[in-house]
């Protein structure tokens, strides 16, 4: 063991040497830079966060952050709608930009001499983007488009949705990131106007470049083009804290499928929010336990002791801004019920309060977590992602050199404690699809031809 | 897991159901492909990466789908068994095993080709039992009973998850309209009826004819030397048993007619797929095809496609068009989804726009913008080992030469308009097409 130890330290401290140091820097107008060198190949990944997402939004205004990032590719004073994209694709650039509960961000990859392609042009949207009423109208068709396909004909994605909003009560994470379809229906092009207003500024961004690059010429760069950018007062979103839930909650979701699934979730605090720092990680630990590998105990136990499930999963984000949820997820296996199945991942969860984890258990997960922080510097994307998930929620981007160290030194008595104290029945929130049959009848609008599966 | 796939929403996210791996470039940063053949037959691509301490060995059959014969899903259960048992050693044995070590084992199946990979620190501690590992399962699994049937069950759940997703259902029944008898008509997953038919004698079967030596390819990428993957090439190579390459699959009939499939179901988007059996991997058109194909539909937000369906009239959140080339012709595909009662117009502009580039071209400029793409990104595609060793494992599968990435660059420089119009009207047949539409209007 103390050999196998010693040989995962001497692998990190390679890994530290060949992937480079991060270099920090803070322009006059409070843009925050983050460089991080990985010179293995000649590209750099290029990123702008956002301290914008749906959690910043409220009931009637659901899925703007979301919008408006589909609007940042609609044109500026300086560029067409569209040209953004032309000129990334002629430089053989990848682009793409994603909005989350926490923060809204905007990509490119490149070779690396074309770092001031992205810079240019993010630098000119996040201030002059033009928010045309033309371009508005077909992007908003667009995004319902969005919703259609990832939400409302996905049954555990609408499942998904249906659980946030219960589970959540004041809390903005109860806001689908999309948005609801009503909200979307009654947006207008001034709601998203004072929206980039209100947070598209350097003091609201954090620009993260990983790559081939020298760390020096990326702030000269920087301070070139976003320098000149204009600051905004910046007004923090109300905190909305979430009352304590007294008791446990309970939805059915009724749509066509054919396949059931079961969600459960518990209120568990995240780093932001945690009195005890250790806590967040021991349920990192706890997620790991059940689900960190093909020999945790969700697959273990679940899917191939009992046979209940044909797939269990759990989930945790411990670097949320607010708040979150410990999840656990399953489908049935074909001939168990879904009472059987939540008795299965409840047995699991008392299981884990009644007894401490075994040692080798508790091996296998700081194993797994020590050889992934090696695989993860593979990626100058997921490199960069890391930074940028840390940053834009207020988190040090340090935090992710020190997440090994936290991990290993988390104890079974700190697992058993979080699972004692967050995984109860009074922070608890089920979610259970119970499928409808996929026959016309229960075609989602009953307006149209009431008429049998068929093929002609 | 379940919580990240759930709260963030990605803007452009084309339809990724044919990507192709070989999307562009010149070697500009990658080192020479190292290439041997093992006693028994087994071809090695190799790339060092000494850069970070780990690495990444895949190991690639002619076992996909296409090998199914009578018995749709035998390929995919065989593949997903694997790790399920060997060498005495059960599922969470081995599971337990790898997680202490951190090594991730993959495997997986497509039409042409099943695989198993590696990824692993590379110091000798972890290296080893990870390794060892996987010759367990690459080499004996057991195919226990009582594992053959869990994973059966799931895997006909599975099938029944996919029945609840309009675009599973599109492709299924858009595979069936290409390839008519041919063994790309095959659903991957399988059938209902074939899954429970599966015996444990037709696994094996299949394990002992496919899973061998002269039929697999192997691809190494990481900090490892040459001595070292050669000695890691031998050992995963001696376990198995030399055996024969797979027969090659038949030749692929053009479609004689259109056809209009429409499917219902309760979803409030409508789902095409459009197309026909397009080109193998070393089809002589490739170039002109693919380059062409980036205008039309493949260039993401930039294409003719894009433009007309989702820039113009916002009518679909993701459209686009692609070459799947595999081992016989595989699929030229065009695709989108949109809202039920605008099914009509968003078909109407997707044929239009088909037709126009298929009788016009591109234009000068489209085309110039497509090669600056296409040859100015290639750092981009082999800058990860995960990405180099899938690129080693296709090179080798397809028998594709060694300087293939070198040259891609100025084949592609090389296309001209003509020869672009010129593919296509050969080998595109707007009036000869295949349409699936699946969606709750019709």
């Amino acid at each position: 063991m103390r050999l196998a130890l010693s040989a995962m330290l001497l692998a990190c401290s390679q890994t530290l040497l060949a992937a480079g140091t991060v270099h920090e820097y803070q322009l006059e107008n409070g843009l925050k830079l983050v460089v991080k060198e990985d010179h293995r190949a000649p590209v750099v990944v290029s990123q702008v966060w956002y301290k914008v997402g749906s959690s910043y939004e409220h009931g009637g205004i659901t899925g703007l952050s979301h919008m408006l990032e589909h609007m940042m590719f609609q044109g500026t004073k300086n560029h067409a709608p569209g040209e953004f994209s032309r000129i990334i694709a002629e430089n053989g650039g990848e682009e793409n930009a994603f909005t989350s509960q926490d923060y809204t961000a905007y990509y490119q990859r490149l070779e690396k001499d074309r770092l001031p392609v992205s810079f240019e042009l993010e630098a000119d949207r996040m201030r002059n983007l033009l928010l045309q009423q033309k371009e508005y109208d077909k992007e908003l068709k667009v995004v319902m488009e969005e919703r259609r396909l990832r939400t409302e004909d996905q049954p555990t994605s609408l499942t998904y949705e249906q659980f946030a909003a219960v589970a959540f009560t004041t809390s903005s994470y109860r806001n689908p990131t999309i948005g609801w379809m009503n909200d979307l229906e009654n947006m207008r092009l001034e709601d998203l106007q004072g929206w980039y207003k209100r947070w598209y500024a350097p003091n609201n961004a954090v620009v993260v470049v990983v790559g081939d690059v020298v760390p020096e010429d990326v702030l000269k760069l920087a301070k070139k083009y976003f320098e000149p950018l204009k600051p905004e007062t910046i007004i923090p979103p109300k905190p909305r804290r979430e009352p304590e839930q007294e008791g446990p909650r309970r939805i059915t979701v009724q749509v066509p499928a054919e396949v059931p699934y079961l969600l459960m979730g518990y209120k568990a605090p995240v780093l932001k929010s945690a009195g005890e720092d250790w806590e967040p990680y021991a349920l990192e630990v706890l997620s790991g336990i059940l689900d960190g590998g093909d020999g945790a105990r969700l697959t273990r136990n679940v899917v191939r002791g009992a046979q209940v499930a044909a797939s269990a999963g759990a989930g945790y984000d411990l670097y949320d801004r607010q708040e979150g949820l410990f999840l656990l997820d399953g489908t049935p296996a074909n001939s168990t019920s879904m009472q059987t199945l939540e008795a299965a991942l409840h047995e699991q969860v008392k299981q884990l309060q009644d007894a401490p984890v075994t040692d080798e258990e508790l091996a296998r997960v700081k194993a797994q977590v020590v050889a992934s922080n090696v695989y993860q510097k593979d990626s100058i994307m997921g490199q960069a992602m890391q930074i940028g998930q840390l940053e834009s929620v207020g988190l040090d981007w340090s935090l992710m050199d020190e997440y090994v160290a936290r991990i290993n030194a988390v104890t079974a008595a700190q697992v058993q404690a979080v699972a004692r104290k967050y995984l109860v029945e009074e922070r608890q929130t089920v979610a259970v699809l119970k499928p409808l049959p996929m026959d016309a009848a229960h075609k989602p609008h009953p307006s149209l031809p009431g008429d049998q599966t068929h093929v002609r | 897991m379940c919580a990240d796939q759930l709260k963030r929403i990605v803007r452009t996210g084309t339809v990724l159901l044919f990507i192709s791996l070989f999307v562009s470039g010149v070697a500009q940063a990658m080192p020479a492909i190292q290439h041997w053949t093992t006693e028994n037959g087994a071809g090695v691509y190799f790339v060092p990466a000494p850069e970070l301490p780990m690495v990444d060995v895949r190991v690639v059959f002619a076992a996909g789908s296409s090998h199914d014969a009578a018995l749709p899903g035998l390929a995919g259960l065989t593949n997903g068994l694997l790790d399920q048992g060997a060498a005495g050693l059960s599922a969470d044995a081995i599971a337990e095993r790898l997680d202490g070590l951190g090594a991730q084992l993959g495997s997986g199946s497509l039409r042409d080709m099943a695989w198993v990979s590696l990824r692993s620190l590379n110091d000798a501690e972890h290296f080893d039992p990870a390794v060892d590992l996987m010759v367990k399962v690459l080499s004996q699994p057991d195919f226990n009973p009582q594992d053959i049937d869990r994973e059966r069950e799931r895997t006909l759940v599975a099938l029944r998850q996919s029945e609840q997703q309009p675009d599973d259902i599109a492709e299924y029944h858009y595979f069936k309209a290409l390839y008519g008898q041919h063994p790309y008509a095959s659903r991957p997953i399988g059938t209902e009826a074939s899954l429970k038919r599966i015996t444990r004698g037709d696994i094996k079967a299949f394990h002992d004819n496919y899973y061998v030596a002269a039929n697999a390819t192997i691809a190494i990428v990481g900090d490892i030397d040459r001595p070292g993957a050669e000695r890691l090439a031998r050992r995963l190579s001696a376990a198995l048993p030399a055996g024969k390459p797979a027969a090659p699959l038949p030749v692929v009939e053009p479609l004689t007619k259109a056809s209009e499939e429409h499917v219902f179901h309760p979803s409030t988007q409508t789902h095409v797929m459009m197309g026909a059996p397009g080109i193998s991997r070393t089809d002589p058109d490739f170039f002109p095809l693919y380059v062409g194909n980036y205008i039309l539909g493949g260039g993401g937000l930039v294409s003719r496609l894009n433009e007309e369906i989702r820039e113009k009239r916002g009518l679909s959140y993701s459209v686009s068009s692609a070459f799947l080339p595999m081992a016989q012709a595989g699929p030229f595909t065009l695709g989108l989804q949109t809202r039920n009662d605008q099914l009509d117009e968003a078909l109407r502009v997707l044929r239009e726009t088909l037709q126009r580039f298929h009788d016009q071209g591109p234009t000068e400029k489209e085309l110039v913008a497509a090669k600056k793409n296409i040859t100015g990104g290639f750092a981009l595609r082999i800058d990860s080992n995960s990405k180099i060793v899938e690129y080693l494992a296709v090179i080798g599968f397809y028998g594709l030469p060694l300087d293939y990435l070198e040259t891609f660059n100025d084949k592609v420089m090389a296309v001209t308009r003509e020869q672009v119009r010129d593919a296509f009207r050969r080998r595109v047949h707007p009036d000869l097409m295949a349409t699936v539409i699946v969606g709750g209007n019709q």
